[in-house]
């Protein structure tokens, strides 16, 4: 009789447990959910009242209560397209290096490091960026770009130094360790044999490495690359010191620009009314949105690569 | 050796070096950073730095004892937000839960963990500053919680589902239920890399600025409490990068320095611990 008590109230104990755990993994769900609906609500003001054009026009007007988020949207998408293509070659190289060529000894301690830069807080390379870059691009690589390349509509106009091609360089300095970390694992991950028979067949270390284990591993790479991606859109603190916080349209890269996650830091302590309030949360809206398929999608990409890769090596 | 095995080699041998050089200049950045943080922020740290208020501007002197403080203050309550949470739903999904279930928490999980920053304090504001009507300490540690909550979450789950399922059966084997089985013997066994896991998930938000600018605001003075806005280290190096004042600009090359070097500190440490094995017993 006592000891079913007993057990009994084991069971029971078993149970709190898993009712106390089970809310708190419940309050992690609610807590996203929330957040979306938070989103959606307070930007229902702006919505309504501008619709897609909110997307699609260029003035900016507080006073005027106009807003259209064409500018910054812009300016999100030239500075992250900057950015990767500066950060997906080096970073896809250090990633061949440190997965294919150095010996362990080396690439652990590498990959330490790469670490490490992951974990630099980016308003450190906000500090970095408005001391050191944007000096450097208005004396040397502006001038440079412009006596070379100047008759490209991209490097006219005056060199101020910060602008899009700078933010899109510290961008780019940013997503290089997330896209060295996840590439290296998926280089690491294809199977011994896909080398060894390219070797086997007669191609170079590089042939090998470019036209058997890069392929073999390009869903894995490419989902690294949304990743960096989804990062370089939602960044806020550096693009918000070197950008220049001008909402301009301008084919030119050395012209200052925007961007949504600037415009958000810059002017949500200062908005006035709820329209103005209101727009600067859908633009929230839609950064939450554009890292969320991103997200995904590397998730997704990932999640194939490992899978065929290991299902290769069993066979 | 024909023409064309020789260019190949070439080819080999020159993209390989370039690979190489590409790691280099990756692996550079840190050495850069570090060192221009030292050589320009060590120059100005110096006991007023962390022992005064800032002075008004014009003033030389003073320091950031209140970011350091508010900067502490946060963390210590956006841990005793984030870590229970994280930490509780972990022991959920790695001992109780089924797929289902899982799948929906971890996907959670995974959203806000890939949620930039700066919409976390846009969703903090809403929800925290709009009620109380102002910024507060309590809305900052609020919105950096809140990104502790899926790092610690995913690790602890990680961690847990790492000990062996011997030792389970040896615990249940011996009478015990399953909580005691979960207190007593999974979560000590992977206790290690829980804690590691913390530490790093408090490293990633302590150099956040951008939830920061419209939660916790800022403050030139002491923030008393837990209802008035208050100063903290990242936004104060950002506030005073921007300023026109080089006295300011030499301040905030300062605290860069001191929240660098502790963020780095705190990753070293807890790398070197997982690197070196969490000590989860093996049969």
């Amino acid at each position: 009789m006592s000891s079913r008590s007993f057990l009994s109230r084991l069971r029971d104990g078993d149970e709190i447990a898993r009712v106390i755990t089970f809310l708190f993994a419940a309050s992690v769900v609610l807590v996203t959910i929330l957040l979306v609906v938070e989103l959606w609500m307070q930007s229902a003001l702006p919505r309504h009242k501008f619709g897609f054009s909110f997307f699609l026009t260029r003035v900016w007007d507080p006073i005027a209560e106009q807003f259209g988020a064409l500018p910054f949207i812009y300016g999100t998408i030239v500075t992250a397209a900057v950015a990767l293509l500066i950060a997906v070659p080096l970073g896809i190289g250090a990633a061949i290096f440190l997965a294919e060529l150095a010996p362990q000894k080396l690439s652990d301690p590498l990959e330490f490091f790469i670490d490490l830069l992951a974990a630099v807080p980016s308003v450190i390379y906000g500090l970095l960026g408005v001391f050191i870059v944007v000096p450097i691009m208005r004396e040397w690589i502006q001038p440079a770009l412009k006596n070379t390349l100047g008759f490209l509509p991209l490097f006219q106009g005056p060199a101020y130094g910060i602008g899009f091609l700078t933010a899109g360089i510290v961008l780019a300095i940013m997503v290089i360790p997330y896209i060295i970390s996840v590439s290296r694992e998926v280089l690491m991950s294809v199977p011994r044999d896909q080398r060894e028979a390219a070797l086997a067949l007669g191609s170079t270390r590089w042939e090998s490495t470019w036209k058997v284990v890069v392929p073999f591993a390009k869903t894995g790479i490419m989902g690294s690359i949304f990743l960096a991606l989804a990062r370089a859109l939602g960044e806020t603190m550096a693009v918000t010191m070197v950008i220049g916080n001008t909402p301009t349209i301008s084919a030119s890269l050395f012209s200052p620009g925007y961007s949504i996650a600037a415009v958000i830091a810059n002017e949500f302590t200062e908005a006035t009314g709820d329209l103005y309030l209101g727009a600067l949360i859908e633009l929230g809206l839609v950064l939450f949105l554009l890292t969320f398929i991103l997200n995904g999608l590397a998730r997704l990409m990932m999640l194939l690569t490992t899978q065929r890769g290991s299902g290769t090596g069993m066979a | 050796m024909t023409a064309r095995l020789c260019w190949r080699k070439f080819v080999s041998g020159f993209m390989l070096t370039m690979t190489g050089v590409c790691a280099l200049v990756a692996v550079s950045v840190l050495f850069f950073i570090l060192g221009y943080l030292v050589y320009h922020g060590g120059t100005s740290i110096n006991w007023n730095f962390f022992t005064k208020l800032p002075t008004p501007v014009g003033e030389t002197g003073g320091g950031m004892a209140n970011a350091i403080v508010g900067s502490a203050k946060l963390l210590l309550l956006a841990s005793a937000f984030g870590v229970p949470i994280g930490f509780f739903g972990g022991i959920y999904l790695a001992e109780f839960s089924g797929h289902k279930v899982a799948f929906v928490v971890r996907y959670a999980a995974d959203l806000l963990n890939g949620v930039p920053s700066i919409v976390i304090g846009i969703f903090a504001y809403a929800l925290v500053v709009l009620p109380f009507k102002h910024f507060s300490t309590l809305a900052g540690s609020f919105a950096l919680g809140l990104m502790m909550i899926p790092i610690t979450l995913r690790n602890t789950e990680e961690f847990l589902l790492g000990v062996p399922r011997a030792l389970r059966e040896a615990s249940m084997a011996l009478g015990a239920s399953k909580w005691t089985t979960i207190a007593r013997v999974v979560v000590p066994a992977a206790y290690r890399g829980i804690m590691t896991a913390i530490l790093l998930a408090l490293a990633r938000v302590a150099g956040e600025t951008a939830p920061l600018l419209f939660t916790a605001f800022g403050n030139r003075y002491w923030s008393p409490g837990l209802g008035q806005p208050t100063a903290s280290l990242p936004v104060v190096i950002y506030n005073y990068a921007i300023s026109p004042y080089d006295d300011w600009h030499r301040q905030a090359w300062a605290a860069g320095l001191v929240l660098l070097g502790l963020i780095l500190m705190v990753n070293i440490v807890a790398r070197v611990i997982l690197a070196r094995g969490v000590a989860v017993p093996r049969s």
